[in-house]
């Protein structure tokens, strides 16, 4: 591999200094700049956040008032409801959390984090912004299409998905599945880029243990995707031969199992859930320190239980599957392994509280989204013990009690954690601060909706409501509980629309915010060191690197902040 | 809350919601320990001119001992939580007690299908005889459905006996219950199985021993 430090030194020292100014089109259209990119998936993931909204809404008007006409929309086709369903899951999974959690963060962050000036790859980087914008167009285009958008649920079990009179959908579907490919091939290019960038061009000094903790995190989750991908996409190639050339890997009558695809599915779904969760919860720990004035706790096991918890990622998926008709006697075996990767985030979390106390804590908007993601986060992961359990899921698989379960673990990571990385990162990523009133009001309605919506799903799931069933009023013991329902409902519209005061402060703080100083929130990573926004190739000259990212509140310290860059000698920085 | 279940009419199903309550109670008390420790936290130390946060890294074992004790705990409730677990999985899902009555349950969009074998005990032969969404038992005896599927995966699911499967193409996955009172209970789908998903729904129909013998004098009149 060629040395980076050659790299840098063999491109013209005065680079700079001709830097010229480009037309809006090469620098926001087809712009290599990884900053750029990173804003460029953010509004795209943010446009698909919308999307799902809509989703989430038409879903929860059908069941709280089934048959009637949804405001807004009109009367939901049994058909159209299972698209809806099916489009929600695929696009708050794989084109609002995988998009905002990892390609935003991860393009805006890594070069900046570690003192580089781009990525490694910077048409790479482009490329895989545009493979997605091109998958974005497919999946947008199949709700068009004539059948409608894909209908199999978002885990697109076959037979149902396989064939097009089993009603799983049928141009829908095969474009779900082209889109899907086209996604996972953009997202690989992007892990490559993430790898090779922090392997080759960290700044001189910056260790792998000075890396902040995002950065570690970003890493492991973009290796997982990379290793767990693989069955997925030849997985999702074969179903899309059982649709169109005839072939049956998944359909019994031809000597197929349709149970293979769940295995392949899960074998990448359960590490994918790791890939969603692990930069959500690098986004906290940033916050965390920086608002706590504390050095994260644990800062190395943290990093050695991430790793750890990636490898076992691999051995827990048919947790999803206990009652799929896999042999019985393989559900203690993955019970156990479940329960073990309990243990490296317990480590984690509770090495988040530990970071807690005994801090200097200030309760700005992107510290209050970060202890939400914690408060509720833990909720979620508590309530997955019951999942985990085999013989709990007998009854509440496939009920609401797992659908709540889910939104507490990847709502509080992908929205509360990836508004508090907003909230955090927006100064460095335009230039101005978001409002702070506004901040506080967004956090506080998206909080208690969000319990108001989810708490209540727990309850319902317990008495036994199936998931992406239409119409819960066509079963008798479902009858008691309409009203939850429609409060659940309510809550959901109260929900959705508390986020237009974040869409309002987003805005305004784009054009009128308080310009952003350097370093609004007296940081010590590597990021702040240059101005808001950074300029193109982020910093006028390459950082050097002389101590760890977490020496806040160090004693004897001039203050209560260390930037990394900071070599003075008195200011111990042990061995760090 | 155990009334917001629905009325539990298998033998096993205490079982089932026995692990559900016992790690109910696990898990609330982390909760409050957890949530109450955030919280506390949040208000003892919030920001206050001339405080100075403490500089604890966890980089010696009696800083990490603070986080490994807990630790140790979780494992150890972990494990209690699948041991106890296991025996209740081996009963509904494990060793099944032989079968009194067989019955074959076919998933089709979007119907249940049942099979009787008729006094023969064969499948397949004339006396034969197919429900939709009946499936009728007597009370007190061990039952045991064969589910397979005709087009696309169903998932049997009997809430008030706490029984879900998938019923799946191309196998036939046996289940059992025995039923502790007599009734009408439901049997929703629990797998997305296409347009009709929602609405898929048969009748268990739970008789006396004397009503369910009406009941086949009824079907085999023959006999």
């Amino acid at each position: 591999m060629a040395d980076p430090i050659m790299l840098e030194s063999s491109e013209p020292m005065n680079k700079e200094i001709t830097r010229h100014e480009l037309s809006f089109v090469r620098r926001y259209l087809f712009s290599t700049d990884h900053k750029v990119i990173a804003k460029q998936y953010l509004t795209l993931s943010l446009f698909w956040a919308v999307i799902g909204a809509a989703t989430a809404y038409l879903i929860r008007w059908q069941i709280a008032h089934p048959d009637t006409e949804a405001f807004g929309w009109g009367y939901i086709e049994p058909q159209v409801y299972n698209s809806l369903v099916t489009m929600h899951g695929t696009i708050m999974v794989f084109f609002v959390a995988m998009p905002l959690l990892l390609s935003v963060f991860g393009n805006f962050l890594i070069p900046l984090m570690i003192g580089a000036k781009d990525m490694a790859f910077p048409k790479l980087n482009a490329l895989s912004f545009w493979i997605f914008l091109l998958s974005s167009l497919v999946l947008f285009v199949s709700f068009f299409v004539p059948g409608g958008a894909a209908a199999a649920g978002w885990t697109g079990y076959p037979p149902l998905s396989a064939k097009n009179e089993y009603t799983g959908g049928s141009y829908g579907m095969d474009l779900w599945l082209l889109s899907l490919a086209l996604e996972f091939a953009s997202f690989l290019l992007g892990g490559i880029n993430f790898l090779t960038t922090t392997m080759n061009m960290r700044a001189p000094g910056l260790t792998w243990f000075r890396l902040p903790v995002i950065v570690w995190m970003q890493l492991t989750a973009a290796v997982i995707f990379m290793l767990s991908v693989g069955p997925l996409v030849a997985g999702a190639i074969l179903l899309l031969m059982d649709r169109n050339l005839g072939t049956t890997f998944y359909l019994a009558d031809g000597g197929g199992d349709p149970l293979l695809w769940q295995h392949l599915f899960w074998f990448f779904g359960h590490p994918e859930v790791y890939v969603l969760l692990l930069p959500g919860v690098g986004i906290i720990l940033e916050v965390i320190a920086v608002f706590a004035r504390k050095p994260v706790f644990a800062f190395r096991p943290i990093i050695y239980a991430t790793i750890v918890a990636g490898f076992l990622s691999f051995i827990v998926w048919a947790h999803h599957q206990y009652i799929s008709g896999m042999d019985p006697r393989l559900a203690m075996p993955f019970s156990i392994t479940t329960i073990i990767i309990s243990v490296p985030f317990a480590l984690i979390i509770f090495s988040i509280i530990a970071t807690l106390w005994g801090s200097n804590m200030s309760l700005k908007s992107p510290m209050l989204f970060a202890l939400g993601t914690l408060g509720v986060f833990i909720f979620g992961g508590l309530t997955g013990i019951f999942n985990g359990s085999a013989p709990v899921d007998i009854y509440i698989h496939d009920t609401y009690f797992v659908v709540a379960h889910f939104h507490y673990t990847l709502f509080s990571n992908v929205f509360f954690g990836g508004f508090a990385g907003i909230y955090f990162w927006f100064p460095k990523m335009f230039g101005r601060m978001m409002n702070e009133t506004l901040g506080k009001i967004h956090f506080w309605l998206t909080f208690l909706f969000f319990n108001g919506v989810f708490i209540p799903m727990h309850l319902v799931g317990l008495r036994g409501m199936m998931r992406r069933i239409a119409n819960p009023m066509q079963y008798e013991f479902l009858k008691p509980i309409e009203p939850l329902n429609m409060f659940i409902t309510m809550m959901a519209i109260l929900l959705i629309l508390s986020q237009l005061v974040f869409v309002i402060n987003f805005f305004w703080s784009l054009m009128r915010g308080q310009v952003a100083e350097d370093n609004p929130w007296q940081s010590n990573t590597l990021e702040w060191t240059t101005s808001s926004p950074p300029p193109h190739e982020n910093f006028d000259t390459t950082p050097a690197v002389y101590r760890w990212p977490y020496d806040y509140s160090l004693p004897d310290a001039p203050a209560d902040w260390l930037p990394q860059n900071n070599s003075d000698p008195s200011a111990n920085a042990a061995e760090r | 809350m155990q009334s917001w279940f629905p009325e539990n009419v298998s033998t096993y199903g205490g079982d089932v919601d026995s692990i559900f309550w016992f790690i109910f109670y696990i898990v609330t008390i982390w909760f409050f320990i957890t949530e109450g420790l955030i919280l506390y936290f949040i208000f003892r130390y919030r920001r206050k001119p001339g405080r100075s946060a403490v500089y604890a890294t966890g980089d010696t074992w009696s800083q990490l001992a603070w986080v490994l004790a807990p630790i140790a705990i979780v494992v150890v409730l972990d494990v209690l939580i699948d041991m106890r677990g296991a025996d209740v999985w081996a009963k509904v899902k494990g060793q099944r007690p032989p079968a009194e009555i067989v019955v074959r349950g076919v998933g089709k969009q979007f119907n249940w299908e049942f099979v009787y074998p008729g006094p023969d005990g064969k499948f397949g032969s004339e006396d034969d005889l197919a429900t939709d969404n009946e499936l009728h038992v007597p009370v007190g005896k061990v039952i045991h459905v064969l589910l397979s599927s005709k087009d696309v995966i169903h998932s049997f699911f009997l809430p008030h006996f706490r029984l879900k499967q998938d019923a799946v193409p191309g196998r036939q996955i046996p289940v059992w219950f025995e039923a502790t009172r007599t009734g009408e209970f439901e049997i929703p789908c629990a797998e997305l199985c296409g347009f009709g998903h929602s609405g898929m729904n048969g009748k268990v129909l739970v008789h006396s021993p004397e009503d369910f013998q009406k009941w086949i004098n009824e079907k085999w009149p023959t006999q």
